[in-house]
């Protein structure tokens, strides 16, 4: 029971990580019918910006929640920028040309972000310093830090923010009209160029903030650590319906939930053959199960006959 | 489409061919005839991937695991590891066979959706086949994990293994070079089976498919089995070039890496042979060959050249030739599908669709 609840609690907080990478991929899906390859570098970038400014700050004394948020300002910033910088460059250009086009560019820009980031940051793994207090809470028998709090308040805050965004307001509806058909979205007077870049603007500085949490969840900051998280997140939103706010959000937690238990469970079901090595194999099945018996996902549409 | 070309063009080539590794090896040194061996791989393997992606236009990023198939079983049936010794010319077919079912059921769930969920599907893929590699050696030992298998049986044709050099003539046939023979012949062989694939009822089947999927469905095609056939056929290819890679392991080239590990399959070496492909000429046999040819033997020139330029520039060596590889290639990706999407060296059809869809 007790292995229950701390899996449950660890894989809600692993979840509300990849809920925030998912509504990248969702939105921009969603938006242009792309998959943006390149945005679990964009989680790599933030983490290893946020953790280059934080680091100076808590040595010159700044408190630590402040050197956590100014360093989370500072990612947003500079990955807001780069997936405006990502999406002029590599997939405005190909906003016309066949499907696979925009698909390899993506591949491309990401080897390019991993490899930039190496020679900035080095092939090492980068210590995430410890800023808020490490000793957990007890709860019916299951721990639980203030960090893993503080990461799934802060990502249903801004998930919740979010929807208010999209749902309720003049930009959302722009975004909304746009994603349904941009042609006629123009001649509503919607710039569509405009809605497009601010899709990926927000999009990656969400991806930002999910950076610092999962460096600050792991403890660790990596220039390869944004491929495998890309990968789940985006089964996240596959999971979900891509192209669904609401359900990459639910596919993200659901996915997190599943591979927590997974990998604490393995071992039992098993009877010892597979470890936990095999964690990172769960979200791989998961999107197979997907894909086969639900391809619409959870809470999407039909996709299958928009091919 | 192929012209008929007249004999002695023919048997120039094959001259050409036949002395390439002494011209070579006489010339640079026997670790180009290498790099000329590898290249000669990697073109059998982009040649396989630009079934599934050139022809019928489906993006498979986790390629490499049918080559890891091919390699990992090869070296399975010829070496101590299990005590079997097979013989390569029954193990290539096995690797063939096996990497193609594997094809199947990879692509049986996937290959009815969009073509993006089938690139991000063979991406896992890749990565679920290394992971198991690395970790399969506990409680049964089947891969050795991260340790990969060694002491493989190298490479033999009737016996004569390809390890020792060869006396003919009076002259010493060094290793490499028998290597590099058997490979040019199973490269010609796999260039001649995709050309009549190319032209062929079913080549024309993938084409239309990846034209347009539901005016080839409208047309009578069974588009399902006609892509499955495609990824299977594929993969099988992937499968023929691990057999070669794993039979090369076993010890051929001295100082080449004389085992099979996980690490030889990451999704690097995937996207390094869609590279191949894409820069080449997606679809275009002899473009798939030039772009083989080139991301083959450019990382070598790199290799030897890009650390004294660096050194020259900014004092120091800022990138390891590994890295500037990998982002070498990725700008290149980024650069040809902008400016030149249908690859340096398109065929004339596929050139005039890409033309004719930015003018729409």
């Amino acid at each position: 029971m007790d292995t229950l609840l701390q899996q449950l609690i660890n894989g809600l907080t692993l979840g509300s990580i990849y809920a925030l990478v998912a509504l990248g991929y969702t939105m921009v899906y969603g938006i242009l019918g792309l998959i943006n390859f390149a945005h679990g570098e964009v989680v790599m970038v933030g983490a290893l910006t946020a953790l280059a400014a934080i680091k100076p700050l808590a040595a010159a004394g700044v408190p630590g929640p402040l050197a956590v948020l100014l360093g989370c300002l500072l990612a947003m910033l500079v990955c807001l920028t780069l997936g405006l910088t990502i999406e002029r460059v590599a997939y405005r250009p190909l906003r016309r040309a066949p499907r696979l086009a925009p698909l390899i560019t993506a591949i491309g820009v990401s080897m390019v972000l991993q490899q930039l980031a190496m020679l900035a940051w080095g092939r090492n793994y980068h210590p995430f310093p410890q800023l808020l207090p490490a000793t957990p809470r007890e709860i019916a028998g299951a721990q639980i830090t203030d960090l893993q709090i503080l990461i799934i308040v802060v990502a249903t805050a801004i998930m919740a923010g979010l929807l208010l965004l999209v749902n309720h307001s003049r930009l959302g509806r722009a975004m909304r009209a746009t994603a349904e058909n941009p042609q006629i979205a123009a001649l509503m007077g919607v710039d569509a160029n405009r809605i497009i870049a601010l899709t990926f603007a927000i999009g990656s500085a969400l991806a930002a903030v999910a950076g610092v949490m999962v460096a600050a969840n792991y403890g660790i900051a990596h220039y390869n650590m944004g491929f495998i998280l890309g990968l789940k997140a985006f089964t996240a939103a596959v999971l979900g319906g891509i192209g669904n706010l609401a359900g990459a959000m639910l596919g993200g937690i659901l996915l997190g939930v599943i591979e927590a238990l997974g990998a604490g469970y393995i071992g039992d079901l098993t009877g010892g053959f597979l470890g936990s090595d095999y964690q990172d194999v769960f979200a791989f099945f998961v999107l197979i199960g997907v894909l086969v018996f639900r391809p619409s996902g959870l809470m999407g549409e039909k996709l299958a006959e928009r091919a | 489409m192929m012209k008929r070309k007249p004999l002695a063009g023919m048997l120039l080539a094959a001259l050409a061919l036949g002395l390439l590794p002494f011209v070579v090896g006489a010339g640079m040194g026997n670790a180009w005839v290498r790099v000329l061996d590898f290249a000669l791989l990697y073109i059998m393997l982009a040649l396989g991937l630009n079934i599934v992606v050139g022809f019928a236009g489906l993006l498979d990023l986790g390629y490499i695991a049918f080559y890891a198939i091919g390699a990992y079983l090869y070296a399975l049936l010829a070496s101590p590891h299990f005590g079997l010794h097979w013989p390569p010319w029954a193990i290539l077919p096995l690797g063939a066979a096996v990497a193609g079912l594997f094809g199947v059921l990879l692509g049986a769930p996937t290959l009815r959706l969009r073509g993006d969920y089938l690139a991000i599907v063979t991406l896992g893929f890749g990565e679920i086949i290394r992971i198991f590699l690395n970790n399969l050696n506990s409680p049964i030992n089947i891969t050795n994990g991260p340790q990969g298998i060694a002491r493989i049986d190298p490479l033999s044709i009737a016996g004569v293994s390809l390890a020792r050099p060869l006396e003919m003539f009076g002259i010493a046939v060094p290793g490499i070079y028998l290597t590099y023979y058997l490979f040019v012949a199973l490269a010609l062989v796999i260039i001649f089976i995709t050309l009549r694939l190319e032209d062929s009822r079913i080549g024309r089947a993938w084409v239309a498919i990846r034209e347009d999927e539901i005016a080839a469905k409208a047309c009578g095609i069974n588009t399902r089995n006609v892509k499955l056939l495609a990824f299977a056929m594929g993969a099988s290819f992937g499968g023929v070039a691990g057999g070669l890679f794993g039979g090369v392991a076993g010890g051929l080239f001295a100082g080449f890496q004389e085992f099979v590990s996980p690490e030889s399959f990451s999704l690097m070496e995937s996207v390094m042979v869609l590279c191949m492909v894409v820069i080449g000429g997606m679809g275009h046999i002899p473009g798939v060959i030039l772009g083989g040819l080139l991301l083959a033997v450019l990382p070598e020139a790199l290799r030897h050249g890009a650390g004294p330029v660096q050194q020259m520039l900014f004092g120091r060596v800022l990138l390891d030739p590994e890295s500037l590889r990998i982002l070498a290639f990725g700008l290149a990706l980024i650069l040809v599908m902008i400016y030149r999407p249908a690859g340096l060296w398109p065929s004339p059809t596929r050139r005039r669709e890409f033309e004719k869809g930015e003018q729409t």
